[in-house]
């Protein structure tokens, strides 16, 4: 009879984290397009919540208005989203980097404040559904796992693992960490900066809005859902340390699982535990799990 | 003297709010090696840092084989033909040494190719997946200049590479100065080491207070260490 | 984020305000001002902290929200006099910014920034479940005490101790500011490691700012709760903390009368412009880009611009 609480709860446990990887799969990814937007603009960019936001409407509004069905929106949607980001960038972005940091938070927060009241006052904050391309449910032997979460937390470890290898194997990748480092010396090479930064803060963008594609059928979407979020992923960040890509993926998805299991452990605190987390972080390693200290 | 591939004419330039460069007038030609002397703080470094375009402010003219670059934005220039060593040497952390080495695009034809700048600096092939500031000193300098040759530039701006430096890498680095100066580079080149400089130059520009004082051949300077000794305050 | 020096303008300007404060209630609608006099006050605690440590809270409503909770809790629940309540709230949200603040104050600028945010989310996220709140229903019903055995009943009275307490606020302000406390603030703010090498403990000092501006933002809360009969989930939510900013933006950055202006404004604007309803926070949103792109000096800023311009044509 002990045996059996004692194998119920490891299930429950085992259970809840794997569920807790699907939350943990879009912390990683919107960390990850956090941490790679401040290494070469040293913004922090407030309005990744509502580009998350942007994204998974942008997918709603492609089916009920234009038929336009999952698949292609997950292409099309960061897309929209990222070009909006690069018109960002340039318009007001570009103006502020002169200036002490905080002003970056300031302007994308009041951005955020600005997407996301226009969002709500056209459709409210209650969530429309979206329905969830892949159905049915898959037996990992431990538990049922919808296959669509299950194809989410995968295709977020793919992205994830393709933009570090983007970032750290590639020729454009070499660019955008030079340029993070010393980006006055790398356009006296004769690479243009100011695109490529440009550019960084688009890809950054359409990254949250692809987070946003894939989550619309697990969240539903409402003009809210970034807001709730991007300030977890703020904590994420803390915990992690801005200092590399592959530390924000480990943290994003470890915390995601770590939410899960307090869910069965000590129910009232799964809301909070992440904060708890980073006041342990603080307290032991103020520079974050795998961060250097800026 | 050879046809004149840089042709600068009242230069002046801001570091911030600090006017640095009072009006420099100075030319190169094709294939020479030029040194810029002076004593710290006379604007030697401002001066590369300006015709590469990377100060705050600069007017006058800044002519690179006929076209004028003083209104362009550094990247411009470098695809033009310039490169430029800085005096930090710059090399990257984030990267391994292959990584440094190929990082500056190709601007113009006739670079150097990888196989023949890891021939040149025999030391960087060996250590090519290392992060890049785990090298030595002398080893970050060679690399530093190695990161240029690959790119076609054929106008390098060299800020103090000896600094620092033990004396035997000093007498490689010569060697390797002189060696791209016979393969038609044409060099600019900021020393403190006047004796270095002396050893590789044409000719030598003294600076001091953001203006040209005084020029100098090599044959002068052969002649009468002494003159140039007090420009340097040595 | 300099603060003003005093103009020869300073005390002529000062009696016409003082003349106005007197006078406002019998002109405008008295809880109205006491609304805005209670977040002027919140956001000189604010403004404090950034113009004069450099840090930047993007969670001070924690510590104005809590306060009102713990007020309205001792005196409905314990029956506590007001003056105990508003004491009540000031302890506990020092208490609240002592924890926080030790550990936001390991990491600096934009980190520090994001970590008060997390924390005043831990702290909402709690209130939303923790009974002593009543959570969305929010602690209603907070009776009226007499302060000092005057009774407050009439709202023009409690307009005038309101007025008093603010203005208590606002001197503790001046008077820490200018003390050798606030000095050395000043200068670890222009040159920490300078201060440091002198033999200042950074930390320590701006600690003690932090916790003085968690207990003014506190007496800010506690005030409200007393003016207002209830505490809500809004007091401490990211909202608040995010429209304390927009004041002191608004106001102008490390002036010392900027977040008065800064708070008239915005309490102006949420209460004479809520029939536009979530077009509100458009507008707040619009108003931070604008101001953060091309008058960073805030309303109190630009006007000092202005006539120093004027003065120095006129020389």
């Amino acid at each position: 009879m002990f045996d059996g609480d004692l194998a119920d709860l490891l299930q429950k446990i085992a259970a809840q984290g794997t569920l807790g990887l699907i939350n943990g799969a879009f912390y990683a990814m919107l960390s990850m397009g956090l941490a790679v937007i401040f290494g070469m603009l040293n913004v922090i960019n407030f309005t990744h919540g509502a580009q998350y936001m942007m994204g998974a409407f942008a997918a709603w509004l492609m089916l009920t208005w234009l038929n336009i069905p999952f698949w292609a929106a997950l292409v099309l949607a960061p897309v929209v989203v990222g070009l909006f980001g690069v018109v960002i960038e340039k318009l007001m972005l570009k103006r502020i980097y002169h200036l002490d940091h905080l002003y970056g938070f300031l302007l994308t927060f009041g951005l955020a404040l600005v997407i996301q009241g226009l969002f709500q006052f056209q459709w409210g904050s209650s969530g429309a559904p979206y329905p969830a391309p892949i159905t049915g449910g898959t037996n990992l032997g431990y538990m049922y796992i919808p296959t669509y979460r299950g194809f989410v937390v995968i295709a977020a470890l793919v992205i994830c693992l393709a933009t570090w290898y983007g970032i750290e194997r590639t020729r454009l990748g070499a660019y955008l960490r030079a340029a993070t480092e010393n980006p006055t010396l790398v356009r006296a090479f004769g690479i243009n900066v100011p695109r490529l930064i440009t550019l960084t803060y688009g890809l950054g963008v359409g990254l949250a809005a692809l987070a946003g594609v894939l989550a619309a059928p697990i969240y539903q979407v409402s003009s809210l859902m970034g807001a709730n979020l991007v300030l977890i992923v703020f904590a994420v960040v803390v915990i992690g340390g801005m200092g590399s890509i592959m530390g924000s993926i480990v943290t994003g998805f470890g915390l995601g699982m770590i939410e899960g299991m307090t869910k069965v452990l000590y129910p009232p605190a799964s809301n909070t535990v992440i904060f708890v987390v980073m006041a342990i972080v603080l307290l032991v390693k103020p520079a974050g799990l795998f961060g250097q200290t800026r | 003297m050879a046809e004149t591939l840089l042709k600068v004419n009242d230069l002046q330039a801001w570091y911030g709010e600090s006017h640095i460069l009072h009006g420099v007038d100075f030319e190169i030609g094709r294939g020479e090696l030029v040194t810029l002397l002076g004593r710290n703080g006379a604007g030697k470094t401002t001066t590369l840092k300006a015709i590469m375009g990377i100060v705050t402010a600069r007017t006058g003219s800044v002519e690179f084989d006929g076209r004028e670059t003083v209104g362009q934005p550094s990247n411009a220039i470098a695809r033009q033909g310039i490169a430029y060593c800085p005096e930090e040497r710059g090399i990257f952390a984030s990267l391994n040494v292959e990584e440094n080495l190929l990082l500056p695009p190709q601007v113009r034809q006739g670079g150097m190719s990888l196989d023949e700048i890891y021939r040149l600096f025999p030391n960087l092939a060996e250590r090519r997946r290392s992060q890049g500031t785990k090298l030595s000193g002398g080893e970050q300098q060679m690399l530093a200049i190695g990161r240029i040759l690959r790119t076609g530039a054929n106008l390098l701006l060299l800020d103090e590479p000896t600094e620092g430096l033990a004396p035997v890498i000093v007498q490689r680095i010569g060697e390797v100065i002189r060696t791209l100066k016979s393969r038609g580079f044409t060099i600019l080149l900021v020393e403190q080491n006047f004796h270095f400089a002396a050893t590789v130059a044409d000719r030598h520009y003294v600076m001091e207070n953001g203006r040209m004082v005084d020029t100098v051949s090599a044959a002068e300077a052969r002649a009468s260490l002494d003159k140039l000794q007090a420009y340097l305050g040595v | 984020m300099n603060p003003q020096s005093r103009s020869p303008l300073a005390l002529p300007l000062a009696v016409a305000l003082a003349a106005v404060a007197l006078a406002a209630p019998w002109v405008v609608y008295p809880v109205f001002l006491m609304k805005t006099l209670c977040y002027a006050l919140f956001a000189c605690s604010f403004n404090l902290l950034l113009g004069y440590a450099g840090l930047m809270s993007f969670g001070h409503a924690m510590f104005f929200g809590m306060a009102a909770y713990f007020y309205g809790h001792v005196v409905k629940e314990w029956h506590w006099p007001a003056e105990l309540g508003l004491l009540a709230g000031v302890l506990g949200a020092a208490a609240l910014g002592l924890v926080t603040g030790a550990l936001a104050i390991r990491r600096q600028g934009i980190y520090f920034a994001m970590i008060t945010l997390a924390f005043a989310q831990m702290v909402y996220f709690i209130c939303v479940q923790v009974p002593f709140t009543h959570g969305e229903d929010g602690l209603q019903g907070i009776p009226r005490k007499p302060l000092l055995f005057i009774p407050t009943e009439n709202d023009t009275v409690l307009y005038y101790w309101v007025l008093a307490i603010f203005l208590f606020g606002y001197f503790a302000i001046y008077r820490f500011i200018h003390s050798p406390f606030g000095q050395v603030l000043k200068a670890i703010r222009d040159n920490e490691q300078r201060a440091v090498s002198l033999g200042y403990e950074a930390d320590r000092y701006k600690l003690l700012a932090f916790v003085l501006s968690a207990a003014l933002a506190g007496l800010a809360g506690s005030t409200e709760a007393m003016v207002l009969h209830f505490a809500t989930l809004t007091d401490v939510s990211a909202d608040t903390s995010g429209e304390v900013v927009l004041m002191a933006l608004i106001g102008g950055l490390g002036t010392i009368s900027g977040p008065v202006v800064g708070a008239f404004v915005v309490v102006a604007m949420r209460d004479y412009l809520a029939f536009i309803g979530q077009l509100v926070l458009v507008l707040q949103g619009a108003i931070f880009v604008l101001i953060v792109l091309a008058f960073r000096k805030g309303v109190v800023g630009e006007i000092a611009d202005l006539w120093r311009k004027m003065k120095a044509k006129r020389a």
